[in-house]
Formats: structure tokens, sequence, C-alpha cells
């Protein structure tokens, strides 16, 4: 099992990503250079979070046109888990992998703070070792962040049960004040309709170890690699 | 070129040198007559430049070098002190930690934002060059008031001044989140002060931690003739020609704003390409040396790394890549474009360099070469369009001992601040003093810095009293506090500047570190004027004695001199950034009460002689003068900064590390502004919904004895059980240990001599405290919202 961390010029969490799957959980993991035409070997990518070309012009813009977008697009339409955290979900959605856009925060600065999210559903290969309901401490760090989405759009992911995590109070409750950056409906995290794709703004790789303030971020990566553990690797490559 | 070098060709510039334009560039007739000395004929106009900025003050030091020499800057653990881009300590498990701060104030006044973004980025590239990877930034922050009441602060301050005041901080603020968060570097702490003296010159101090392996380190040098010098980063533009160096080296006028254009604009994205393909190619083995382009640019990398390496160097100024066309020789060599570096390769390997950096998208050109004859020679279009002796630019700068003069005693120092009778509740005081900006929470502010990214900050901001960050990989961990006590210094700058470092060293200790090494940022007035002077003197007398004392040397810094507007000088404001070092990371404490129950111990490094015996009170109400009490409820700055008892503040640090590494503290956090009730008060709002319940017993009246800043003195908990071995390890480092309280689910309350002082409901507290910046920033409306 091996575990691909992409690098775009500017991702600054991919050290995080990598640490998180190789030292804290054991994992082989190998970075990806963006120039990368070929995911042979890798069973999973995670595109980490940071300032993809600085976020110039709008966030994940021009990420999306780095030629290792073609190779995770073909990697996602063959079942390949791929995960994007923070400008890694703001990618993806540039990209079409995953519907909707993010916006400024609705304070319009950027926010770095431990939140609460609520585990939507466990009916997906990043929240399988979760339980549904399960509320988890994680931190966000972004200025754009705001989900947003057309109504069509979010009556599917409602449908289809895509929304994976929201913004929630400690007990888990849904509250305007408990959703940090006004997102549509306190969507945190959502997966595509075949589930294998899933974006999140939240960083789980900054609540790994108890030295950081929480272990809850590490349901998402235990969850990533039991259900790789479980679908034999040649299916995706 | 070497015929050349011995009957130099110089070419005639367009503009004619005259001595109007010699004092256009801020070089007085005898630093003209030095220059004719050095060249041995008439400089032209591009060298005449090139002097100009390598002798300014801001590059030269040439005011404050004479004193800097008086502080301690050696130690076994320092592997470079000052002279080099930042300062280097070994930190054990084969890793140097390399630091440094330096100061943005000008720049971030002309334009706040891009001011305090380049800001940070400067100080980064300073680490990086010496192939540390950058791991977190703290800044020291001082902006004229943000409260007022009707429009007008406590201190006078008009409305509109309060007005530009809170937008200062919202552009500094942003520009500091704008730069770190996109280089990806965790801002993980400072402090940040608001006093009227700042309103027109606001201060902003970043500094930088970065980590490499102790082996593998780099330096500013040239050498073997021959090499290539290769330039790397953004292209050369006409911004920020005299910006860093001669805005920062007069004082501030009307005409200053003028100089907007001056400041240079930050681009973090390109610098963390920069950052990522410097330490690629570091790791190649291919780089001689490396200096980054910050002040005087392309002139001060090159001639630095020439006169430090004994070399020459040659530059071809039409490789050079450009912004723009047509630039002249001086406008290139005296950009300040940001985001550049200069590089020295071995000959036979630059092809190996080119390609680390063509990977990451970066311009690498060879621009010239390494020479011998200690020559920084200039070519433009074919013609030598300078020649100056480097070492002649980087190290033969005048030096002056300018004149000192004490000023007189100022009639604040009388000033006293008339205590409340005897049994007086004193909450409403204790209210106004929990929501005053230097008091209450700056969560506001470090939430819109990214102070998580590279997962090592293990302490985030406003959790203790120092930052921490792990290194992985080992069982270390570094903390880093920054202080700096400007109302003190304006009082006595060189108790103030005592203060500075002991309350550093104290807040390092408080998190279990043993305080390790220091870097300074002195923030003055006009070095011209005598009093100016005189502070900075007894400010680094005060700063040389405390570190002496503390065992803590100074491997590097930064001065900012100019700090004036209008006419009127700062508080002189040494700024002191204290790294420690944590041997066993898991030991780390924290201000938070962790359990119901814990006792609360006053430790105190005076020892039993620390009761205020009645002949001591004249003395202690002077101190009380400057406090932040006697500033936010009384209306008074002045009196005299509390006395300064380094023995003691060395026996509380050495007891505070060797408390924490026995593992017995829940928690500790020293005592500075607003006395032992405000870090009580800390302790609960860190916490988990406890609070402190605290009697004790003192001589002294109930408002000395809850809010003077006495040092040297913290407050920690621990379980009752553990209370005998503190008090064993208490009297072994001969400071004073009283149980004066325990940890509650239940009210805040203070009592003294049996009577309750201060009694609350510690979500009402933290309430107060936790809005004031935000409210004070957005306006109460705006900040519900946001």
């Amino acid at each position: 099992m091996k575990i691909g961390v992409v690098v775009f010029p500017g991702s600054n969490c991919d050290h995080d990503a990598l640490h998180a799957v190789s030292e804290v959980i054991h994992t082989p993991a190998e970075f990806i250079w963006h120039q990368s035409q070929d995911l042979a070997g890798f069973d999973a990518v995670i595109l980490p979070g940071g300032f993809s070309y600085g976020d110039y012009l709008r966030t994940g813009a021009i990420a999306r046109f780095s030629p290792v977008m073609n190779a995770i697009a073909r990697f996602a339409r063959s079942g390949g888990l791929v995960l994007g955290i923070c400008n890694g979900f703001q990618i993806l959605c540039e990209a079409g992998l995953l519907p909707g856009a993010l916006m400024r925060n609705k304070g319009l600065r950027f926010v770095c703070r431990h939140v609460h999210i609520r585990v939507e559903t466990a009916a997906t290969p990043f929240t399988s070792a979760a339980r549904p309901g399960q509320v988890l401490r994680i931190p966000i760090a972004h200025a754009e962040g705001n989900y947003v989405c057309d109504a069509t759009t979010l009556a599917d992911l409602k449908h289809n049960n895509q929304i994976v995590f929201r913004y929630c109070t400690p007990d888990g409750r849904l509250d305007t004040a408990a959703n940090p950056n006004g997102s549509l409906d306190a969507i945190a995290g959502i997966c595509n309709r075949e589930r294998n794709v899933m974006g999140m703004m939240p960083h789980p790789e900054r609540a790994v170890e108890a030295a950081l303030g929480s272990t809850d971020g590490l349901v998402v990566f235990r969850s990533l690699v039991q259900s790789l553990a479980r679908q034999p690797a040649a299916a995706v490559s | 070129m070497s015929h050349a070098a011995r009957t130099p060709k110089i070419v005639e510039t367009a503009i004619k040198v005259t001595p109007e334009i010699v004092a256009e560039h801020g070089i007085t007739p005898k630093e003209y007559a030095r220059i004719q000395k050095i060249l041995g004929r008439e400089p032209n106009f591009t060298e005449l430049g090139i002097f100009s900025v390598m002798w300014s003050e801001h590059c030269s030091y040439k005011s404050s070098r004479i004193h800097l020499q008086r502080l301690p800057t050696h130690a076994p653990q320092v592997l470079q002190g000052p002279g080099e881009n930042a300062g280097v300590v070994d930190v054990g498990d084969g890793l140097a930690a390399v630091f440094k701060m330096e100061s943005h104030n000008h720049p971030s006044y002309v334009e706040p934002f891009q001011g305090a973004a380049t800001g940070v980025g400067g100080i980064l590239r300073d680490v990086f060059t010496m192939g540390a990877r950058p791991i977190a930034v703290l800044d020291s922050l001082r902006f004229g008031s943000i409260t007022s009441a009707k429009g007008i602060s406590a201190n006078g301050e008009r409305p509109e001044v309060v007005a530009r005041n809170r937008r200062l901080v919202d552009g500094v603020v942003r520009g500091i989140a704008f730069y770190g968060n996109c280089f990806g570097v965790p801002t993980v702490g400072g402090e940040v002060e608001f006093e009227p003296g700042y309103a027109g010159n606001p201060l902003v101090n970043v500094l930088a931690l970065g980590i490499a392996p102790k082996n593998h380190l780099f330096f500013a040098r040239a050498r073997g003739e021959g090499n290539p010098v290769i330039y790397v980063g953004a292209k050369t533009g006409r911004d920020g020609i005299h910006g860093a160096s001669l805005l920062a080296s007069a004082e501030f006028t009307e005409e200053s704003q003028k100089k907007r254009p001056n400041v240079q604009v930050g681009d973090p994205f390109l610098e963390k390409l920069l950052l990522e393909a410097c330490l690629e190619a570091m790791a190649s083995g291919t780089i001689v040396g490396i200096q980054d382009m910050g002040a005087a640019g392309l002139t001060s990398s090159s001639c630095e790394m020439a006169s430090r390496g004994g070399v020459g160097i040659e530059l071809e100024l039409d490789c050079v890549p450009q912004r723009e066309s047509g630039m002249t020789a001086y406008e290139m060599m005296l950009s300040e474009s940001q985001e550049r570096m200069l590089l020295v390769a071995e000959r036979d390997r630059k092809a190996e360099v080119f390609r680390v950096f063509r990977k990451w998208g970066l311009d690498a050109i060879e621009i010239g070469r390494v020479t011998s004859d200690g020559m920084l020679r200039v070519l433009h279009h074919g013609q030598i369009a300078a020649e100056i002796p480097a070492d002649a630019l980087a190290e033969q700068a005048p030096l002056y001992q300018r004149p000192l003069t004490r000023p007189k005693p100022s009639p604040a120092r009388e000033a006293r601040v008339s205590l409340a009778p005897v049994g007086t509740d004193l909450s409403a005081n204790f209210h106004g003093l929990l929501a005053a900006p230097a008091i209450a929470s700056k969560r506001w502010i470090f939430e819109q810095y990214d102070h998580m990214v590279r997962t090592n900050t293990t302490v985030f901001p406003g959790a203790a009293d120092a930052a921490v960050v792990r290194l992985k990989g080992t069982s270390r961990a570094l903390a880093l506090a920054t202080d700096g006590k400007g109302r003190w210094c304006a009082l006595d700058p060189r108790v103030g500047a005592m203060h500075a470092v002991a309350e550093a060293a104290r807040n390092v200790a408080a998190v279990g570190a043993r305080p390790w090494a220091a870097t300074n940022c002195l923030n003055f007035g006009n070095p011209e004027k005598p009093e100016v002077m005189w502070q900075f003197s007894e400010a680094v007398d005060g700063m040389a004695e405390a570190c002496r004392a503390l065992s803590i040397p100074i491997t590097g810094g930064n001065v900012s001199f100019y700090n004036d507007t209008l006419g009127k000088s700062i508080d002189p404001t040494p700024i002191v950034g204290v790294l420690g070092v944590i041997e066993n990371a898991a030991a780390t404490l924290t201000m938070a009460f962790r359990n119901e129950g814990d006792a609360i111990v006053l430790l105190d490094g005076r020892g039993n002689a620390s009761a205020t015996p009645k002949s001591h009170e004249r003395e202690s109400l002077r101190e009380f003068a400057s406090s932040e009490y006697a500033r936010t409820v009384a209306g008074i700055v002045g009196g005299v900064p509390p006395a300064v008892d380094l023995a003691a503040e060395l026996r509380l640090i050495e007891a505070l590390v060797a408390l924490a590494a026995e593992g017995i503290l829940a928690s500790a956090h020293d005592i500075s502004d607003g006395g032992i009730a405000v870090a009580l008060a800390e302790c609960g709002f860190a916490s988990n919904g406890l609070a402190a319940e605290a009697a004790w017993h003192s001589d002294a009246p109930a408002e000395l004895a809850l809010f003077a800043e006495t040092g040297a003195r913290a407050v920690v908990s621990l379980s009752q059980a553990s209370l005998a071995r503190l008090l064993t390890l208490a009297a072994k480092y001969s400071i004073a240990a009283l149980v004066i309280g325990r940890v509650t689910r239940g009210q805040f309350q203070l009592s003294l001599n049996g009577a309750t002082v201060v009694r609350d409901r510690p979500a009402s507290l933290r309430k107060i405290w936790s809005g004031a910046i935000e409210h004070a920033i957005l306006g109460e409306q705006a900040s519900k919202q946001a």
C-alpha cells in the first residue's frame, strides 16, 4: 500500500499530510510532483492544503491545470481514492471532481482555530471508521472556505448522502455561531456521487497526535487505510 | 578584467555628483571625504548611491555598533553570533536553531499591509539563507491607542488618530497573515501593546526561527576565483529604491507619506518557491555561499559576500533579470525588489543549480563571477559603472560615538496612584484592567494567522507565556517569547531593558524551557539627539547586564533608529526575543488550570524577603505608578519601573525549569501586566471552565497586593499530593512558595487579610477579557457578526 501526497508549487501542508500518514499511522507515503502524469503504484492520493500558485487569480484555479490533475481525474474515474484537504478541496472543486465552490469566509478574514465538525455519513472510504453523528475537533485555517452551490446541487448532495461533514457545536448541534465561514448548510466536507473523492476544509492532518491538541483527525486517515486494505490495490490502477 | 582593475576607467554618469546630490544621499561632507580617500578619486553617481546605502544607518549600524559591542554574544551553545544573516545556536540532537528579529517600522506606517508583509518576508529570507527551514514566526507590535470614550482616547488622542491606529492594526495584521500563511510558516506568538507614543510610528518587529542540521549551515561568504555569481528569484524593478535603507535612516515628516512607492511589494508564493529551491540546491552540495537581497539589494548582497570571503565580485548588470526596461546601473544596484537571492556556486556544478531552480519555475541567471582583487566591480553596457573595494562598503563605514545627554528627570516620576480605602470592592477596577488592550485576549489577532502549519506547534498562542514548537524526530521542543517594556524604558531605559530580558526569560521558563539564547530589536528615536542616544546606551547596558546575569547570549538582532514623527521620538523600545530549549517535550507546561481542587502556589524568586516591610512602601508606591493598573484605572503613566532583582529572576527560572522537568506542576504562569489578579484570571480563561479561589495575607495595600507588577514571580497549580515535593524544591532553589488558594469550578474569588476584594462569575470575566480588542477595532456590532 502506498499513498501519494501531491506537491503543487505553493502547497504548504504537504509535509504535514505525509507525516500524518507515514509517521503517525505508519503507512508508506511519497510526494507526487505536480508535473507527474503517472500515478502508477499509488493506492490513494491526497491533495494537501496550502496556497497552490499563491492562490492568485482564485484558489485552485491555476492548480487544476497542472499535468498531475489529468492523471488524478483518470485515477478518480477508475475508482482511486482522492482526498482533498483545504486548498486540495478548492482544487477538486475547480477541477470539477467535486461540485460547488469555496468563496471568501463571511468575516472576510483568514481564520485559524479548532472547530467542531459532525460526521454526517460513515458510508465513505474516508469516514468508514467513524460513527455517524460523531463530533470531531479539528482545526481550520483558511480565508476561502465558504462552501456554495446551487439549489439543485445541494438537493443532490443531500439526496445522495454526499455531505460528509458539517460544522457544529461541541455537542453536535448545528448553529450559525458554530459555522466559522458561512458555508451553505454548514457544509465542511463533501464527497462525489461515487464516494471515492472527498474534499474537506478542516485539516485532519493537524489533529493526529495528542501533542497537537487533538487526535480526532486520525479517523479520516485510519478509514482511508482500512478501506484500501479491504479493496485490492490493482482495482484502481 | 584584471588590467582594467589597475587603471579603472569608470563611466561618467549623466548625473554629476554635486554637494547638493551628496547631501540628498544623506552623506556628510566628512563621509564624502572618506569616500574620496578610499577611491583615490571622485565617485560617480552610481558609486555615490552604492556608498549611501551601505553606509546608511540601517545597513552600517554606524551609530549603534560601538554600543552593541557591550552585549554578551559568546557561550558554548553559540554556533554563530552577530554579523551573519541570523544567529545560530546548538539545540542538541545535531540540530541548530537559526533565529533573528528585525523591524519594518517605517514601511508599515507608510503602507501597513505591504510594509508588514515584506517585514515577514525579509526575516524569513535571513533564516533560510543560512540553510534553515523556517518553523516559527513571532511578531512584536506597537500601535497608538485603539480604545476611546466619545472618540477621544484615554491619552487624549483625537478621534481621527484613534481611527487611523485601528486601520494600522488591521493592515499590519492582515499583512503578516498574508505573507506567513501563504509561505507556510506558523505565526505562533509575540506581543502587542497600545501606547499613544506609537501613533505616528508603529513598531512591527518580526522574529523568525528556523531549524537546520548543525553541520550543514550556509554563510554569506564568497570564495573561489572564477566561481559563478548566480541571481535567483524575482526580477529587478525600480521598486523600493532607497526603501528600507533610507526610509529607516531618517526621521519621519509629512513628506514621508510621499515615499509610499518606496515600500516594496511582497510575493509570498514566490518566496515559498525560493525557499524550497534554495534548500534543495543547498542539499546538493553545489553552493559555496548565499545571501538574500534585502535592504540595498544587489549592492549589499554582493559586497558583503565578497568582503566576508576576502575576495572580489564582478557583476554584469546586462545579465540581471529586469522587470522594466532602461534601468540605470544606479537603479539596479539600489533596487529593493523582494524575493531575490544571490549565490555563489561551485564552478563545475552550476548546471545542477540551474536545474533545481528551473524545476521550481524560478529565474536563475549567472550575472558575474568571484575575483581575487577584493573589488565590487559593476559592468553595464560594456563599461565599468562602478568599482569600489568591497570591504570599504561592508566594513569601513564610519562609526560614531554620538554625544549622550541624560534628559532631565520627568515630573511624571513623582506621580502616585491614590489608593482606595481599605475594604473597597475592587471588582470594577479589575474589569477595567481585563478589558485594557494590553491585557485583553489577543485572539482576534492570532486567529488570522495560521499558527499550526507544519504541525509542530504544541502550545498555541495565548495558551502559555511562550510559544512552543516541537522538533520532530527528537524528544525536544523549542520555546520562544518576545518582550519589550516601552513605558518602563521611557521612565528608566536601563531598568526597562533589564525587565524585557527578565520577563522574556521567565516566559520561556514558565513553559519548562531553559533560556538558551536571545535576539533583539532595538527601536529608538533619532540617534543624532543626545537624549535618544543616552536612552540607547542605557538600554544596551541594561540588556547586557540582564543577559549576563541570566547567562543568555545575544546572537544577533537589529537596530531601528529614527523612529520619530514630526520631531517626536517614540518611547525607547528594546524588544528581546528569548529562545528556550525543553529537553522533554512531553513535560511542556501551559498556563491553564487543569484540575479542580489543585493547589495554587505563588512562587517568588526573592525568597522569604519578598514580604513588603513598611519601610519599602514608599518605593512600592513609586513603582505602582508605572503599572498597567495605574494607567488603565488611575490614568497615570509615571513613577519608576519596579526594581529588578536579577539574582531572584535567575532563581525563579532555575526553579521553574526544575519543577517542569519533575512533572509535578499542572500549570505555570508568570506575573506581569496586571499583577497576580490578572495572572490568576488568565489561568482560568485558558482552562476548561476552572477558576482561582485565592486568599492570602499581605502587608501591602490591597491594590498593590493584587495588581503590582514586581518581577521574579509566577503562579503555579499542582495536586495537593505534590505540594510537599514543591516546597522541598522551592527551598532547594531558595525561592518562596506560598500556597494562596485552590482551583475551583465555582466563582473567581480573591480575598486579602480575610476580606473578599474581587468576586465574580468566571464566564462574565471571560467575556470582558475576550472581546475587547475585536470590539475596539471592528466596533461592537461588526465584531458580533464576524
